[in-house]
Formats: C-alpha cells, structure tokens, sequence
C-alpha cells in the first residue's frame, strides 16, 4: 500500500505545477524507498530503465528534416493548398484529416502522421490560415492557441480511437495474451472489431464538436482582435 | 545486421551538433547548461548501452536538474523569414509533400516486405525493431535527397533541428523519463497495491455501477499512470475478469478491448503522457503546457461515457 506514495507524489506535483521532470524523479524515489530500495539501487533502474525506453525520443530524428522542409516553405505551401478551398472551415479542415487518419490507421498506417511530421508543419498553419480566412483578420493570440491545440487533439483522437482496429497493434497484442495468460483464448480479430463502435462514436462526437468550433469562430467574427 | 544501434547512434550524432551550437548560442545568457543538456543526452544515445546502470542514472538524474531547475535558458535560432519561406515554396511547390510522406512510407513498406532482404543468410534488418529502424533510414534518406536537390548546405537541417528541439527544451525528455518512472511503478508492483485497494473497497452488487467502475478506473488510473498499458492488467484482474466475465458471464474480448479504449481517454487528459499532450503543445509554440488537454477533455469524457454504455449493451450477448 505504501508503494502508492509514488502515485500520490506525481498527482500533487502536477496540481502544483511543478515542474514535471523533478516530479517524476521525487515520485520515482518515493516509490522505490517505500519499496524498500536503496538510494543507488534506484538510481541504477532508473538509468536502466531511461536507456532502455530511448526508442521513445528517436521521433525527434524527425526534426532535421521537418526544420529543412519548413525552410523550404511547406507552412506556406500548406497555407496556399487550403487556401485554394473556398469551402474550408477549421472544423472541415480537421475532420478531413480526422477520418483520413483513423482510416489509415486503422489499416496500420499509424505512422504516415504524428505531431512534428504533419500537425506542425502541415495541418496547424491550415488551420490558422483558414481560421484568419474566415474572421478576416489576424487571429488573436487565444484564438490561435485554440485553432493550433485542436490540430494536436484531432491527431490524437483519431489515432488513439482507430489503431486499435489493426490487428497486430500493440494494445491489441496486450490484450491478447493478458487473457491468454488468463485462459481464455481469444483471437486478435475478436479484440480489434470491438474497437469499432469507439472508433464511430469518436468521430460522430469529435466531428460535433470540430463544426461547434467553426461556430464560436464565426461568433468572433465581429469582434476585433484586440 | 543493422540494428536499432545505428537509429540510436544517428539520434545521438544529431545531438551532439544540437549541443555543439547551443553552447556557443551567445544569445542565450545559460548557453552552457544548454549545451550540457543536450551533450548528456548525446552521450546516452551513442554510448547508453556501455555506460552501466548507475552511469545511466546519474545522467539521467543531471538531465533532469539540468531541465528542472531551468538552467538551459532559451535558443535563439530563428525561423527564416516569411518571405524567404514563401519564395522557397514558389519554387519547389508541391513536391516538399511527397518527401514528407517518404519516411513513413520506407517504415511501412520495410516493415512489410524488409525481413526478405537477407545478407549471408541473415536477415539485413533486425525484424525485431524493424519499423524503427526502416523510419531513421527513410529520413536519412529523405533528408539526403533534399538537402542535394536543393542545394542547401549539411549543416543547414541541423541548425532548423536544433531550432525545433529547443521549443521543446527539457520537455523532449519528459516522456523517456515518465516511462522509466512507469517502469519504477512496475517494479514496485504498485499495480497489485491498487488492485488490492480497488478489492477491498469496491463492494458493488449490480452489473452497471461495476462496468462504470471498470471503465471510470480505467481512465482514471491511466491518467495517474500516464500508460493505458499499465492501467488495463490492474484494472481487469480486478474489476473485468472476476466480477463482469465470472459473476455476470460477459464477454472477455468485447469487455477488455473497449476497456482499453477507456483508458485511451485518460491518456487524451493527462500531462502524464507527455508525448502526446506536452511535447506537441511545445512543438506548436502553445503558451500554455496544457492546452492541447484542454481541447481533448469534451471529446475523452463523452467517448468514456459512450464506452461505458458499449460494454453494457454489447459486453454481455447472453
């Protein structure tokens, strides 16, 4: 029960606002002393345990050419095939993508997009372009806040609520041999088809609130950015 | 064989310039934190598997003093101008999309067909981490063919990468470190404590209220955690296999795989899955860390509803 400490560290350490590398350091320790490890013992597994989940950051292998391909002027580009589009909305834009990414991640394409490769340079400056095209104005700073968060949340809805509709996804292999370990002997198939309904719900409700976000834009229309 | 080493090896390469410039960013009042920053964390991309444990978390513990305490101030490469950029793209147009599509299309297409490349009879990819490692040689490959067809010089792209990284600061580690804290968790076994609490306290007689329970602690515990992984095996020994597939027969496959997707709608609301929420929020400028949460919430809630609904309708056929 007293290994729960770490749990409680980390909860209180966002709730302040902390910053969340020394929560997670306080939190890691709590947790291993009140495990009844020592001080270097935990030291040890943390490296351990940091070097053997480095696969995790090799996505920023992807910044040297997201860096060059903006120099380039993909934003632009991006800005300028959107802009082609007299019927784009914020929420149209999005949705678009929304049902294309959970279409192709649910074939197991979940890696043609991700936040440094497609939401940076691609799909936020289209959002923010069509957004300015429809207020007829520079966006203010909250309303390009909103307009760039919804892009990085469409992303992450799509492909949380559709890849596990692939079946050799890893969530889907988890489960698998979770209840295999539990026996009871379910084909991967029988996992990945109930992630259908999630998946149509998602979209059913994230499109409702992407056509909403089109109205409190157009509400703003009038107001001057101030 | 080419092994997930060499992907490490390159992330650790492309650090190490990243380091090399921000030390000498004399815009930057804490250029040599900076610099040592990305330096530790070159180090363990090129030499993590030589450095021992203790080495390893020392380094680890110095990465986050370093990023904790704000000692790595702020980069000052600038972005190129936008009437640079808008010239740029008059010029090369639309072909800067298919080379952004280029590495994912390697990773995909390695990953399916790549095992049957073979070299004196072994296979030339390590299948094992075949999508990664397929990923770093389509970008190197992507990344090769831009910079020679646009004539920019080497060192350009590793300028724009430490422009990017350095949105991102000491957040660009915060996922690493969250799932090393996750692995603390497991050692700890701290997924038995909370199924021994959820045992003890969850005394529910009714289908319903234990299929909210199986769903809300789900999302809740994936929110603590930060890893749906890790929440789905505490959670379903405790709440899904003995209570809705024992005592109420359900069904394991439809309960478990909408289980899971109720954990997925803690992760949309948590800054415990950084790379997710934190580091995009970082790569967008956004001026507030929690934004991108904020937009995700409705939509995690309302899903978590809706799955709570789907397994009680569609979890028990007979």
């Amino acid at each position: 029960m007293l290994s729960l400490v770490g749990i409680a560290i980390v909860a209180a350490g966002f709730a302040a606002r902390l910053n969340p590398l020394l929560v997670a350091v306080a939190a890691a320790f709590g947790t291993g002393l009140a495990a009844g490890m020592g001080v270097l013992e935990i030291v040890a597994a943390f490296g351990r345990l940091f070097n053997t989940n480095r696969y995790i950051c090799l996505v920023y292998l992807f910044l040297p050419l997201i860096g060059l391909l903006e120099r380039l002027g993909i934003q632009v580009q991006a800005q300028r095939l959107i802009g082609g589009l007299k019927a784009a909305t914020v929420g149209r834009t999005y949705l678009v993508f929304f049902v294309l990414r959970q279409v192709l991640a649910a074939l197991g394409a979940k890696d043609l997009s991700g936040h440094a490769q497609m939401v940076r340079p691609v799909l936020a400056p289209m959002g923010e372009a069509v957004a300015e095209e429809t207020l007829g104005r520079p966006l203010a700073p909250a309303e390009r806040t909103l307009v760039r968060a919804h892009a990085a949340a469409a992303e992450n809805i799509a492909l949380f609520f559709s890849e596990d509709i692939f079946v050799a996804i890893g969530s889907v292999i988890l489960i698998k041999g979770y209840l295999a370990a539990n026996g009871i002997e379910v084909s991967p198939l029988d996992v990945s088809v109930w992630a259908i309904p999630t998946a149509l719900v998602a979209v059913v409700i994230h499109g409702a609130r992407l056509l909403l976000l089109d109205r409190r834009l157009k509400a703003a229309k009038g107001v001057v950015a101030s | 064989m080419i092994g997930i080493s060499v992907a490490y090896d390159l992330a650790g390469l492309m650090f190490a310039a990243i380091a090399w410039r921000s030390a000498r960013d004399a815009g930057n009042p804490r250029r040599l934190g900076a610099g040592l920053f990305w330096a530790l964390l070159a180090l363990s991309f090129l030499a993590g598997d030589y450095l021992g444990d203790l080495a390893n978390g020392i380094l680890v513990l110095a990465l986050a003093v370093l990023g904790g305490f704000g000692l790595m101030g702020r980069g000052t490469e600038a972005c190129a101008p936008r009437e640079a950029r808008e010239e740029q793209a008059r010029r090369w147009g639309y072909w800067l999309f298919p080379i952004l599509f280029l590495p994912p299309v390697i990773a995909l297409a390695g990953t399916i067909w790549g095992p049957a490349l073979t070299w004196n009879g072994r296979p030339l990819v390590d299948p094992k981490q075949g999508t990664l490692i397929w990923l770093a040689l389509g970008i190197v490959a992507a990344l090769a063919a831009t910079v020679l067809y646009t004539r920019q010089r080497l060192g350009t792209p590793l300028r724009d990468a430490r422009r990017l990284v350095e949105l991102v600061g000491w957040a660009a580690i915060l996922p690493q470190v969250l799932a090393a804290l996750g692995g603390i968790f497991a050692l700890a076994k701290v997924g038995d404590a909370v199924a021994a609490l959820v045992g003890q306290y969850l005394t529910l007689d009714h289908r319903f209220p234990l299929v909210c329970a199986y769903t809300g602690g789900m999302a809740l515990l994936t929110i603590l955690m930060g890893n749906a992984f890790a929440a789905f095996p505490v959670m379903t020994s405790g709440i899904a296999l003995p209570l809705l597939v024992g005592r109420f027969g359900g069904d394991p496959a439809v309960i478990s795989a909408i289980g899971m997707l109720s954990g997925f709608c803690g992760t949309l609301m948590t800054p415990m899955a950084a790379n997710f929420n934190i580091v995009p929020a970082a790569l967008l400028e956004l001026p507030d860390r929690n934004a991108v949460i904020r937009a995700q919430v409705p939509t995690a809630l309302l899903v978590l509803v809706a799955n709570t609904l789907l397994i009680q309708i569609l979890g028990f056929p007979k």
